[in-house]
């Protein structure tokens, strides 16, 4: 249990092909921490030089105040559950979780120990004779988890561990990696996922890694309400955030901005003297959007729209090249096809971009 | 008629005869016997296409039957009868005479011999090979190697073979590779180091895999007291620690006979008639031809194991002997016994390379080539009917099993 912490990490393959940046990072005993991304920006490579399946290019990787950049992954007191659970398929479910103790040189009754604490944990003891071909895909799961569980590591991490299993299950055993974290606070977890119900939901902190290299790093709600960037902004919620150009045109505690209709809104994000004049993003989340008869961040004819009983989101109308913008209302608002509708947000959630960074974090 | 055009003729008369053999079938079928049309149309489509598999099915099932299924027959029944009485009944002599006989239990050990060996070592060298080339630039080169002799014929083998094993008189110059390098032996230091020195610790070394391999097996039992029961099949496990203790003292025996057999230095060595060894001479022909095949096939068994098992492994703290003995071995496991399984039905029914180089001479004798030597040379028709059927009976189940194996690895 432990904390972890990264300093100008780097990763370069072949000395020319370089996919990760000036990564730090510090990561204190008992989080759960998220790494999130688009595919391809790096976040399994980076969770792989944390195991030590991939060589640190340069920069330092401590676990609990030692550098472990050439420490072999069994030395370094990690777990690691993959994507494909690879469970060794010609061993039974007790030796898949007692392979790595054995290997250590553990006594007999410690390995029992631990193997039925892990089972008694997973619900896995009927199925402990069996071998993985025998499991369900949630089972097989349970197993990879119990497998990092018997270790009892300092650091635990996941690599995309639900994307293999249906919807349904995705869910349950999310909500199952939620309750082993609570019932093992001290541990500290990396996960990594591609999807953003898992990062919200199971993270203390998310990092978004971007274009080699992190793009924020906090608390889910703090990406949700206030993301640093325009690229977290469209990452994290979904639908993405609307971002429409518009003109400071009143600086202060609340800044008044002129949009391309001509009306004048206001933001929460406070903003300098100097910056009367500056041409922004404003970012606005669909479901933030209400209709207004007064003055609107956006006015346009619905293009159509997508009822889903609870909510309905609207598509506008949108110039060729030019992504829509999106509202999502509460309700059903078939009727409003082919209307043109105003729509507002409150001040506080809507953010301003400039040059892709939020004023807000200046 | 020149050669070349005999054989062009050949090709034409074999290749035509094929497809007008399907074309022509299939058009009478289609055409006269069930013509698809008339009041019958929709039955005769049904009936001609029962038929169809047959059509294509007939040649090589004829084929079979004339050249496989019916001399296994006619095989048992010579073996059976004794033409010099005009096929007279004469019911197992045949066999009784044949096991009266030195030769054929010489044949049969040595068959033996080359079952335990040769499977084991080209299996040995062919996952050797595979697991060494798999990750390293040049592994496809020294792949092809490998694999090349594959592609020489066992005559062709035993001929070059022949050569490396060949001997001059000692005034002239050696042309054998084994005696120019034996010659270089002239009993001073590097002699008593390769001679001696290294053979003592390859045996040293197998005593002890033997010994602790004995005690992998006898250590429950002890254990088991301690326990409480439990130890499995008893008798088993002292039968194996049993045997296990004959090879510890077999190979301390040899080691005492390595330091004082004085080797012939300087004398040019005729390899192929040094009895007991000359078999394995013999046998590291077929070592060096089948270790290719064994090669090929688990190098693609190797590549299929899932990357991420490899992975968990090394995170869980295996070193890579662990990981290849403990991960990369066991899920391949169905693949060697295939490969090993197939090997050993080439090594049961090993002749050419025999007959090539030493012709069953200097108790180098195998089954098949007893069997020849009975059929076409002594010309006692039953008593090589009767080693014939032998080696089915010998091949049989290892085919059984092979095929089931492979059934499975398919699935």
């Amino acid at each position: 249990m432990a904390d972890l912490k990264l300093t100008d990490v780097e990763k370069t393959y072949g000395g020319t092909v370089n996919v990760l940046n000036n990564i730090n990072l510090d990561i204190s005993k008992g989080e759960l921490i998220v790494f999130v991304g688009p595919s391809g920006c790096g976040k399994s490579t980076l969770l792989r030089m944390i195991a030590g399946l991939e060589k640190i290019t340069s920069g330092t990787l401590e676990i609990d105040g030692t550098v472990v950049n050439d420490v072999p992954p069994a030395q370094r007191g990690i777990a690691m559950v993959f994507q494909s659970y690879a469970l060794y398929p010609h061993m039974t479910v007790r030796d898949n979780m007692t392979f790595a103790l054995k290997l250590a040189k553990k006594s007999p009754q410690e390995i029992d120990e631990a193997v039925n604490r892990a089972a008694r944990i997973l619900q896995l003891e009927p199925y402990l004779d069996r071998l993985p071909k025998a499991l369900s895909g949630g089972q097989r799961q349970r197993v990879a988890i119990g497998r990092s569980i018997v270790r009892d590591p300092k650091v635990y991490l996941f690599d995309e561990p639900l994307s293999n299993l249906d919807a349904a299950l995705r869910v349950a055993t999310r909500i199952e990696i939620a309750q082993l974290k609570e019932s093992m606070p001290d541990s500290t977890m990396i996960y990594v996922t591609h999807d953003q119900v898992e990062a919200m939901t199971l993270a203390t902190r998310i990092v978004v890694l971007a274009n080699k290299g992190i793009a924020q790093v906090g608390s889910p709600l703090q990406l949700y309400e206030r993301p640093e960037n325009e690229f977290v902004a469209q990452f994290i919620g979904s639908p993405s955030m609307n971002l429409l150009p518009g003109e400071i045109v009143e600086t202060g505690a609340q800044t008044k901005v002129k949009m391309a209709n001509g009306s004048i809104i206001s933001s929460a994000v406070p903003t300098q003297d100097g910056d009367k004049g500056m041409h922004v993003n404003v970012g606005v989340r669909p479901e933030d959007m209400v209709a207004t008869d007064g003055d609107a961040i956006f006015e346009g004819k619905v293009d159509f729209t997508e009822a889903l009983g609870e909510v309905t989101i609207l598509y506008f109308e949108a110039e060729e090249g030019k992504d829509a913008v999106l509202a999502k209302m509460p309700g059903i608002h078939k009727d409003l096809r082919g209307n043109a509708v105003k729509v507002t947000a409150a001040p506080e959630k809507v953010q301003l971009f400039h040059n892709g960074q939020s004023l807000y974090y200046r | 008629m020149n050669p070349a055009l005999q054989g062009l003729l050949t090709i034409i008369i074999g290749v035509g005869g094929c497809i007008g053999y399907f074309y022509l079938s299939n058009q009478f079928l289609d055409k006269v016997l069930f013509p698809a049309k008339g009041p019958q149309a929709g039955r005769n489509i049904n009936r001609a296409n029962l038929v169809r598999p047959w059509l294509f099915l007939f040649p090589a099932l004829f084929a079979l039957g004339l050249y496989l299924a019916y001399p296994v027959f006619e095989t048992l029944r010579l073996s059976l009868t004794d033409r010099d009485l005009d096929g007279a009944f004469v019911g197992l002599s045949n066999y009784q005479q044949m096991f009266a006989e030195p030769k054929f239990w010489e044949a049969l050990s040595n068959n033996m011999l080359w079952l335990i060996v040769v499977p084991a070592a080209a299996t040995a060298f062919g996952l050797l090979a595979a697991q060494l080339t798999d990750r390293i630039k040049w592994g496809s080169v020294a792949k092809s190697l490998i694999f090349m002799p594959m592609a020489i014929s066992f005559v062709g083998a035993a001929v070059i073979f022949k050569l490396v094993y060949d001997t001059r008189p000692v005034d002239q110059n050696q042309i054998g590779i084994l005696n120019a390098v034996w010659l270089q032996f002239e009993g001073g230091a590097g002699s008593f180091l390769f001679l001696k020195v290294i053979p003592a610790l390859i045996l040293i070394s197998f005593a002890g895999i033997v010994a602790y391999v004995g005690w992998i097996f006898v250590a429950p039992i002890a254990n088991s007291r301690a326990n409480g029961g439990g130890a499995g099949f008893v008798p088993l496990r002292l039968f194996v620690a049993a045997a296990s203790l004959w090879l510890v003292y077999l190979s301390i025996g040899s080691l005492f006979g390595i330091f004082a057999f004085q080797f012939p230095y300087g004398e040019p060595q005729t390899w192929l008639t040094i009895p007991f060894w000359n078999s394995f001479f013999l046998m590291i022909v077929l070592i060096w031809i089948q270790t290719g095949f064994a090669m090929v096939i688990l190098s693609a068994a190797l590549r299929g194991i899932p990357e991420e098992t490899i992975e968990a492994a090394i995170v869980d703290g295996a070193n890579p002997l662990q990981v290849f003995f403990k991960i990369k071995v066991p899920q391949i496991m169905g693949t060697i016994v295939v490969v090993w399984t197939t090997i050993t039905l080439v090594v049961l029914k090993v002749f050419d390379i025999v007959f090539a180089m030493s012709n069953g001479q200097w108790e180098t004798q195998v089954l098949a080539n007893y069997m020849y030597d009975k059929l076409f040379r002594a010309d006692e028709w039953g008593v090589g009917s009767a080693s014939a059927i032998i080696i089915m009976l010998l091949v049989s189940p290892i085919l059984i099993w092979n095929v089931y194996n492979a059934r499975k690895e398919m699935k």
